[in-house]
């Protein structure tokens, strides 16, 4: 048995694992929390992304929607993680062999390093296009990554459940 | 019970057997019912935690739900024809279920409560800034509109456990 094998079958018989397993109302309960949480991340990333893309919020600097929306993102994005990490955690094993769970895994992967390398690379000049209608072609490009990986990551959730 | 009948009338219809017979149809149709609830939420969450005085402060309330509102109602038109393909899909899954019942009349509230706050902004956009009272209105109508769709979004994830209950 490798070692990451051995840490999710450590995970699968753990006590929390076990209790969320056992209770017939915690794990709808989580789910309900995470629902709401990835809806209010998806949703409200939306809105900057379509104002990266130049489809939306036009009239305002980017800038500052990003100040006024992120701090919410933010905040789902962590309850979302919670309440996602307790559910993998009732039947860790199990989520590894689903496909669509380790496909949106991955699409997490590349909406963090794209988040990442937006923020090192094109955030740095954004006063050139902070209130530029329609944002250079690499702003674009990050918004609509953003848009097509999230709308994957609701895909490959809901996928889970059906395998 | 009549809608015991119609629920087993519907499920035997052609739509119903074919959306049943077709694998992908439940789970891309959720996906898309998840998607436009995340834009109905994302809208009522930042409308009205400006309302609430928590986020959003750089622009005025008005603004925010011209800005939003219109995305929250087609939003809701996407939602009420997916829901309606789930329903025909699955109509004893759901019409009969109490969950299903009381996420209806939530709905129900939820667009009376939109409807009250965004009508009088049409014509004054500080309409909710002009007296005390006015603000305590405004208030109200955001924390039980908070309430209410996430009720929503709780009863929609509960439907697949009703029956245990």
């Amino acid at each position: 048995m490798s070692s990451s094998q051995a840490f999710f079958s450590w995970i699968q018989h753990s006590a929390l694992s076990s209790t969320i397993r056992g209770s017939t109302s915690l794990f709808p309960w989580l789910e309900s929390i995470h629902v709401l949480a990835i809806t209010t991340v998806v949703g409200t990333i939306a809105v900057v992304d379509l104002r990266l893309v130049g489809l939306a919020s036009r009239d305002r600097p980017a800038s500052e929607l990003m100040a006024d929306i992120l701090p919410l993102t933010r905040a789902a994005f962590a309850l979302a993680v919670l309440t996602g990490s307790l559910l993998f955690a009732s039947n860790a094993l199990d989520y590894l062999h689903k496909a669509p769970f380790v496909a949106k895994l991955i699409l997490l992967c590349v909406a963090l390093l794209n988040i990442a390398v937006f923020h090192r690379l094109t955030v740095r000049d954004i006063q050139r296009w902070d209130t530029a209608r329609s944002p250079p072609l690499s702003v674009k490009l990050a918004g609509a990554i953003s848009l097509a990986v999230w709308i994957g990551v609701v895909a490959c959730g809901r996928w889970t459940g059906f395998v | 019970m009549w809608l015991q009948d119609f629920s087993t009338w519907l499920a035997a219809t052609p739509a119903s057997l074919f959306i049943q017979a077709t694998d992908a149809i439940i789970p891309a149709v959720q996906t898309i019912h998840i998607l436009c609830i995340a834009v109905v939420i994302s809208a009522v969450l930042l409308v009205h935690l400006h309302t609430l005085g928590i986020a959003m402060r750089s622009q005025s309330g008005a603004a925010l739900a011209k800005r939003f509102f219109p995305w929250l109602w087609w939003a809701l038109a996407l939602l009420l024809l997916s829901g309606t393909i789930l329903i025909i899909a699955e109509p004893d899954r759901s019409l009969s279920n109490w969950v299903f019942q009381l996420k209806m009349l939530l709905v129900i509230a939820a667009v009376v409560l939109t409807f009250l706050f965004q009508q009088p902004l049409r014509k004054d956009p500080d309409y909710w800034q002009k007296s005390a009272a006015r603000r305590t209105n405004a208030g109200a109508i955001a924390i039980v509109s908070l309430c209410v769709w996430v009720g929503i979004v709780f009863a929609g994830r509960w439907i697949a456990y009703a029956i245990a209950y």
